[in-house]
Formats: structure tokens, sequence, C-alpha cells
């Protein structure tokens, strides 16, 4: 069974006196351990299928199960819940609290949890090493760089150790280097830490840093997957 | 608890928007406590009086004497165990500015009749034997700085001339509605030099048990129904009440002001609190993503709230209940015992969640019911 | 200079946000004014009490009618004096009056006792005494046990009407009219004849004695002569100054009590507008930086910040008048400490209350909005457009 499994998905939205179909009858498998770059231009509809796999949204008909849970039926409650535990969503636009500092941004997720103060302050550790912003632990984000402030999202991503790390245009805000600096970490999340990811983006580069890409284009799959997703 | 560091945090985003709320709570909070202890000072006075005293007034009017031959006969009812009696005298000192009360009564009986009233001994014995001799309240020694042994002049008003009596002893009431402001002096001086024996102003009657009070109330009336100087008499505690209406509709006054005040506050820190709201809508939207509950938010928006309102709220109820006491206050001698009650301090305290609730409340619900999606595609 | 019209629509655009605001001022501006309307009724009655033109005599020391006492010998010495005024009919133009306080239950609730001022007056009060109409019914008759009610008494007491009985010092008086006296503290006594009530009362004393000046501007020389005279020991006061000076108590304490709980409250007021101000300034910043950029200077946006919080304050002043109107004519009364009587006075609203109203809410406006437009004013183009 794949990570992610979304079965003859339509989805559709009302704007106005328009009714606009993004997907009509998606069918498409994730497995645990990959990583994979979602491309296709604006509208296409990239962000709306990261929305419906992480619970944000959901669909007008079919099923979205991730990790054996049918997040379509689930209720908000029970959805922020399953968030909580099991997705990371890391944004284009950073998305730290600005009033919190790096420690606190990332510790989020763990205030959701039973687990206590010095049990939290391990796991916050940890994942500030991993994204190698131990030393900026203090430091708030208007005095964190760009690609320091995204790494910093990609800490909170992890923290709780989900099942399922999402981002959305992850490197759209930033200059080349902190570009690179936030990709190679991805890669090494997924390599070392075996993190199933799937990225959205435009940019190129990202994308070839995935294991798979998949384009998506008015809500069609067009192109076979690079690389065949055989099950870990 | 572990989210208090959020909302502490949010609250400091705006240090200056959060103090600034705070203190119109602060304010609107001190002043309701300082109105609405006007009223609880006045309708306190009117509490004051042992059950076990009446007040015989002349029925005519509070400004009309009474017979001093009607003494003995009071005193020759049955349930009555004490009187005394006592005449306004109206002093000016000075130039009149700073009021206080003064009476000429019949020392021994008077300072019997009101145990309430505590004076050294010796003082006590030293103006019983003194005719021309005066005994004032504490609060007098402070606002005039007048000594123990020393003379004291009053500008009589009503009675004419300059009365000079020698302060022999200062008391200190046990019973804050009673005052501590009033000057007591002797009935006899009093008599003597007006010429015109015989009158007192009031009786202040001493009953054997509370529960007869109307009894020998009506006795007292009856006995002198037909004379040419009728009474009324009264418990003492309706007396003091009667010159708490004689204030008229300066209650209902205080209580629609501190009503304003109240209502002016809210609209501020509402306002703070939705301006606070609709910068955060993003932030909001990530939190909800990152697995915070529609139910979480909404509590912590409310808990934000309510820091404010509570705050402010501390530091003004506080405030009211340490300035009074502290600067001796009493309304130019108008409100003895003039202190912030604690119902006033639970009122306020329940004005301050009412704040939390009604300021809170439209932007918790609006966090609450944020729709995700939307949220986030304004942030992108 | 930024037009008007950027600021207007600006504050429609956040319509919660500057009517909150607004309503803050508005409250504290309508307050404001109610506290002076009952300060400025109050003295109003007692300043249109009395005349420049009278005289009252009092005995010396005597700090009010309730304290005096003046025998039937004083007021033939006075009604001789050269400086009173002669009236129509010949007769010196002299009052002496009783002057005593009754309890009477008020009609709402009768276990509320007011002192009521009872005065015995002489057939020449209705002239000396300036402005008295009656309103209703006829004159007491001499020797009869008659009174005339003030107007402001008669809704707020029971058996106050014409015809009707009312009970005080152990008899029966029946009131034959009622009266008005332009508002002046006079609308909240009885009138009975003096001679009626001295027996009554207080044995053989007046308690004052007015009288009308022949000429007003020999106020000095007649108060000198009556002062210095050794068959009496009076003193003389122009009427208009002596009522005056017993509101000079109560109507202080008001004015104090007025300027206290709206200062407080504007504090308040202001405070909400800053916040407004900062907050609005925040999320218009980049606006201001393409203002800035288009050329316009940094202190005309100071101006043009201020002008809009001034804008929000004048709404909110304007709120706080219309709330206050209602106010006006409102009757409502207490006990002047000074002479121990009941007086009823209305709240009085003014035009010119409206206006330190209005003034006052800008001067919030602009108090509030100064800083922050301060900071509208100073900002660097390169931050404002980030």
């Amino acid at each position: 069974m794949a990570l992610v499994e979304i079965r003859d998905v339509y989805k559709s939205f009302q704007r106005e006196e328009q009714r606009i179909d993004v997907f009509t009858g998606l069918t498409l498998d994730i497995d645990a351990g990959s990583f994979t770059a979602l491309m296709g231009p604006s509208g296409s509809g990239k962000s709306t299928l990261l929305n419906l796999m992480a619970g944000l949204d959901k669909p007008t008909s079919g099923t979205v199960t991730v990790a054996g849970s049918q997040v379509s039926t689930m209720s908000p409650g029970q959805l922020a819940a399953w968030r909580s535990r099991n997705i990371g969503f890391v944004f284009q636009s950073f998305n730290l609290l600005p009033v919190l500092t790096a420690y606190q941004n990332v510790e989020l997720p763990l205030l959701l949890t039973r687990l206590s103060g010095s049990e939290r302050a391990e796991r916050v550790k940890i994942a500030l090493d991993v994204v190698g912003l131990a030393d900026r632990a203090g430091h708030y984000p208007r005095q964190l760089s760009g690609g320091q402030e995204q790494r910093t999202a990609i800490a909170r991503a992890i923290v709780a150790d989900p099942t399922l790390m999402l981002l959305d245009e992850p490197t759209g805000q930033l200059d080349a280097k902190s570009s690179q600096e936030v990709l190679a970490l991805l890669q090494r999340l997924n390599n070392e830490f075996n993190k199933t990811i799937v990225i959205v983006t435009h940019d190129a580069h990202a994308a070839e840093r995935a294991k798979t890409i998949l384009h998506l284009e008015k809500g069609d799959l067009i192109e076979k997957p690079r690389m065949a997703a055989v099950g870990r | 608890m572990k989210y208090l560091s959020l909302v502490v945090a949010n609250l400091k985003r705006h240090k200056l928007r959060s103090i600034l709320t705070i203190a119109s709570v602060a304010l609107a909070l001190f002043l309701f406590a300082s109105l609405r202890s006007v009223t609880t000072t006045m309708a306190a006075a009117a509490q004051f009086g042992g059950a076990r005293r009446l007040v015989t007034l002349n029925a005519t009017g509070l400004v009309f004497p009474l017979p001093l031959a009607y003494g003995n006969r009071i005193k020759a009812l049955p349930g009555v165990t004490g009187l005394s009696w006592a005449n306004w005298f109206g002093g000016r000192y000075g130039d009149g500015k700073n009021f206080f009360a003064n009476f000429a009564v019949d020392a021994q009986s008077y300072l019997d009749i009101y145990p309430e009233i505590i004076l050294p001994a010796d003082q006590k014995q030293a103006f019983l034997q003194d005719r021309t001799g005066a005994v004032i309240g504490e609060r007098l020694v402070s606002q005039f700085g007048w000594k123990l042994g020393q003379d004291v002049t009053l500008q009589g008003t009503i009675f004419q001339g300059d009365w000079t009596f020698k302060i022999d002893g200062i008391y200190h009431p046990t019973d804050p509605a009673i005052g501590d402001n009033v000057l007591i002096f002797h009935h006899d001086y009093f008599d003597e030099r007006i010429g015109r024996a015989g009158i007192a102003g009031w009786y202040i009657v001493q009953i054997d048990d509370p529960a007869h009070a109307p009894t020998v109330a009506k006795a007292i009336d009856d006995m002198f129904r037909n004379s040419s100087s009728p009474t009324k008499t009264g418990t003492e505690r309706e007396f003091q009440a009667s010159f708490a209406t004689m204030w008229g509709n300066v209650s209902f006054l205080m209580s629609t002001i501190g009503l304003a005040v109240v209502f002016a506050i809210l609209l501020v820190t509402a306002n703070a609190m939705m301006m606070s709201a609709r910068e955060r809508t993003g932030e909001i939207a990530v939190l909800k993503t990152v697995g915070f509950s529609d139910g979480l938010l909404f509590a912590l928006v409310m808990v934000e709230a309510g820091a404010l309102a509570l705050t402010g709220a501390a530091i003004g109820l506080g405030a009211a209940k340490i300035l009074y006491p502290a600067i001796n206050f009493n309304g130019a001698g108008f409100l003895p015992g003039f202190k912030v009650a604690t119902s006033t301090l639970v009122i306020g305290a329940l004005v301050a969640i009412g704040l939390m609730l009604a300021s809170g409340l439209v932007p918790a619900l609006r966090a609450a019911r944020l729709p995700v999606i939307q949220a986030l595609r304004k942030v992108e | 200079m930024i037009p008007i019209a950027y600021n207007v629509r600006s504050v429609v655009q956040r319509p919660v946000s500057t009517a909150l605001t607004a309503l803050g001022v508005g409250l504290v501006v309508a307050v404001f004014i109610g506290m002076l309307a009952l300060a400025n009724g109050f003295s109003a009655a007692l300043a249109k009490t009395g005349s420049k033109q009278n005289v009252i005599v009092l005995r010396k020391g005597a700090d009010s009618e309730l304290s005096s006492g003046l025998g039937r010998d004083i007021a033939s010495i006075i009604a001789a004096d050269p400086h009173v005024a002669t009236g129509a009919d010949g007769r010196p133009l002299v009052s002496p009056e009783v002057y005593v306080l009754i309890p009477l239950a008020k009609s709402f609730d009768t276990t509320q006792i007011a002192n009521v001022v009872a005065r015995g007056i002489s057939d020449q009060a209705w002239q000396v005494r300036s402005n008295i109409t009656i309103t209703e019914g006829q004159k007491p008759t001499s020797g009869r046990a008659e009174v005339c009610v003030g107007s402001r008494l008669t809704t707020r007491f029971p058996h106050t009407g014409i015809g009707q009985t009312l009970h005080f010092a152990g008899r029966d008086w029946t009131v034959t009219c009622h009266f008005t006296a332009a508002g002046s503290a006079f609308e909240s006594e009885i009138w009975g004849e003096n001679e009626q009530f001295m027996p009554v009362f207080r044995g053989e004393v007046f308690q004052s004695i007015t009288f009308r000046l022949k000429d007003p501007a020999s106020f000095t020389e007649a108060q000198r002569a009556l002062q210095a005279d050794k068959r009496m020991t009076v003193d003389a006061h122009r009427e208009a100054d002596f009522y005056a000076q017993q509101s000079q108590l109560l109507g202080r304490i008001l004015s104090f009590l007025a300027v206290m709980i709206t200062a407080i409250m504007a504090v308040g007021a202001v405070f909400g507008a800053i916040n407004t101000m900062y907050a609005a300034i925040a999320s218009r910043a980049p606006e201001i930086g393409v203002l800035l950029t288009l050329g316009f200077r940094p202190w005309t946006v100071l101006v043009s910040f201020l002008a809009e919080s001034a804008f929000i304050a004048v709404i909110g002043g304007f709120l706080g008048c219309l709330f206050s109107l209602p106010l006006n004519g409102i009757v409502t009364s207490t006990t002047n400490w000074s002479s121990f009587s009941e007086i009823a006075f209305s709240f009085r609203v003014t035009p010119f209350l409206l206006l330190i109203g209005l003034i006052f809410a800008v001067v919030m406006g602009v108090v509030g909005g100064f800083f922050p437009a301060l900071r509208a004013a100073r900002l660097q183009v390169v931050q404002a457009l980030r």
C-alpha cells in the first residue's frame, strides 16, 4: 500500500457564477520514502493537490487516503489532530510567527502533544541541529536570512516526526545559494532519514533533486513518472 | 501552561498597543470603583446606628428645637434605658472652607450612650470637669493641626459671637460612619451663653431591646402629639438614612456615569483586539495547518483578551482600593468612612470578565472559523 | 497638500474600527457635556435667584437665611431707610420673611424625605423678588392658612395641586396657587404669609429682610449705613451675590467632579485614538511610501494623518453632542448643603457647551493622532514599500 492513495478524485471550485473543475477523476499513488516533485503551470491544481493530501481541503468526490487514514471523510477536529501528528507543511513565504524565536517556532507542533517541557526541548534541539541552525535558536525571524527562515520552517515541519512532508514552492522566494541549501537539506532528509517528501515547484533545479517528477496540466497527469516508484 | 508563551508573545507584538489598552481598562475601572464607592459609602452610613438607639426630633422639622423638659418624661417610659441630647451648633472655623460638624451635648450621658466614641479616661475626666472644654475627632487634628490643651475659636453662625473652647480630649471612633471629625462641647455652657435655657436640638434615646423600637417610638410621639412641639421618633438608622436620601439623585448620577465609562472602555478594548486579530489571519492559518484545532485557537484569542482585561482591572481596582485610605479621603467631610467595598471589587472583576468576553468573542470566533485555504491563498 | 478625499475614503474603508473609536470619543464628550450641563443648571438656578437691584439683610454672622433671626423692630427700621425704593402704591418695597425647612415626603417614594423651604412672605415679596409669576390660581389671602407652591415642587411632591391640602407644622394649609420664578431656586419653595408662619414656627422673628434699592449703584452706601446702625447687628448683601455664594460649595463639587471624571475618560479615549491610528498607519505603509515617492513632503503626510485622526474624533464629537441633547431639561434635585434646603434644577445644555464638547473631541483626536502621524511622516520610502 502506498503512503498516499488518491482515488478518482474530482475537485471543483465555485467562483462567482463559474464552476471551475480542477480535477476530474485524478488517481495517484505516492510511496513511502519517495521524493516527488509536482510541476505544472499556474492553475493546474498543484497547490490544491497538496491541500488535499494535507487534509486542508476535501475532494468533491473520490477518496484521499494518507497512511491508512481516509482524510477525505474525517471531521475538521479530527483532521487538526491528525495533521499535527502526520503532516509537516512548509509554505513559500515561510510563515514563521514573527513574535516567536526560531526555537519557539519549531516547538509549535510539539505543544499539541503530551510531551513534557524537557522532552520537547530535546526534539527541538535535534530538529534545529538537522537543519544546521542550532546556534540561531534564540533569534527572531527578522534576524534570520531568507534561507535560514525557510530552514527553520523545515525544522518545524520535521520536529513532530511526521509521516509526510509537503512543501509548496519552498525555494520560490530564495536566492540561488539559499535555494541550494534548502534543497540539499531536503535530499538529506529523504536519503538519511527516509522522509517522504512532496514538493510543488516551478524551479527545474529543484525538481531535479527529486526522485520522481509529476507534471500536472489542467488537473491531469500528463507525463509518466521519471522513475517508476517501486515499493520500498 | 505551555501555551502561555504564545499568548504573551502575541501581546508583546505591539507593546504600546497592549500597554495603552491595559491602561484604558485600568483607568475605567478606577473610575468605576471610585464612583460606586460614593454610593456604597452613603449606603453604609445609613447602616450605622445601634439598633438600640432612637432619635427624637421636632415633628415640624429638623431645624426646630425641643423643650428640655421632655427629657425626664421620655426617661420614665418603659423600655428606655438611657437618654442624652444634643444641639446643632454650626460653628465655623477660620474661613469656613473646611466644614466639620459641631454640637453642644449633655456630656456625661452623651459619652455613655455612644460607646463607639473612644476617649482615654484622663481626657474624658478633664472634659467632664471643664465647662468650656471640647472633645474633637482625630481627623480634626490632622486637618487643622490642633493639639491637646489648645484653645480653639469658632464663629457662631446660628448663635452669634466667638466661642472659644479648650481641647480636652481627642476621640477615636470605632464605627467609621460615626465621623472622625466632630467637635462636641458642653450643653450647660451653651445654655448659659445663649441665655435661653431649656432647649434641645434632638434627643437620643437608648432602649433595652431593638425589638421594642417601634413601641417606644410610638409611645414618645403619642406623649407629645398634642403639645406645642410634637415629636417624631425613629431609629438612629432611619435618621441616618434620611440624610442619605437628601443627596437626591446623586447616586443615580454616579451609576449612570459609571456605566458610560465602562461602555466607552469596552469599545477601546474591543477595537484593540479586533485590530490585532485582523493582522494575524495569515498566522492563524499557519497554526491551523500545523494542527492547532479551531477550539484551541478560540481559547487562545480569548485568553489574550482576558489577559488585557484582567491585568487592567487588577491595576485599576487595586489602585482605587489603596489610594483612598492612603490619602485619608473623606469627600471634604461629606463622605466619612470612604472606602472601596468588597462588593465593588467583585463587580469590577465581573466587569473585566464581561469585557474579556465581549471584546474577545468576535475575534476568537473569526479565528476559529477561519477557512484555512482562503487565508493561505492570501498569504502566498 | 494631500487631498482630504484620501483620508475620508480610508476612514470609510475601515468602518468598524472607525465606528468604535468615534463612539468612544462620543461617550466621553457626552459625559463631559452632561456633567457641565448639570453644574450649569445648578449655578443658573441659583444665579438667577436674586437680583442685583435687591439687598438681603440677615443677622450679623449668619451664613444662610436659616441661621438668621431679625426682630420686628429691625423690619421697621429698614422700611424707613432712605435707600429703599417705593412701589407704585407708595409703600416701601421691603419684604420681611420667615424661612424654615419642612420635611416633605416625595411623590414617587414616600420614604424619601426632602427638606423643603417654606417661606413666610409679606405682600411686597411678589414685587420685590424678581421674576415671580403666578401661573395658576390666586395669591394666598391674608389671615388664612393658605400657601402658594413653586412650580418645581408640584410634580415631585403630593398634595400640591390647587385646592389640595398640605399638612405641615401641625396644621392644614390649602394650596391656592402655583408660581414660577424664571428657573431660580424660588421655584423649589412653598410661600405663605409671614404672619401665618411666625406663630407656628419661630415665634416673633423674621429670618431675612429683602428690599429693592432705589438706586442700584448705591449698594455700598446702603450696606455701610445698615451695618453701622447701632440699633441692630446685621449684614447686608446684594441679593444676587448672596445666592451665588450659597451655590459655591455644591457648584464647586459638581465642577470638580465634571473635570475629574472627564479627564480620566478622556485619557482612555485618547489611548483608543492612538491605537486606532497606529494600526491604520501600519497597514497603510505601502500607500505612504507611494505618496512619498510621488513627491509629497513628509510634513504634509503628518498633517494629513492628524487631520484624519481629528476627523474621526469630530464624528465622535457630534455623536457625543447628540447623546447629550436629550439630557437638556431633565430635572434633578439634591440638597444644597450650604442652606440645607432641597433644590431642584435642570440640566442645561447650551450651544456653548456643545461647542466646547466638539472642540474637546478635536483636541482628543489631535493629541491621540500626533505620535502615529509623526511616525507616518518619518517613514523612509524603502521601509514603507517593502
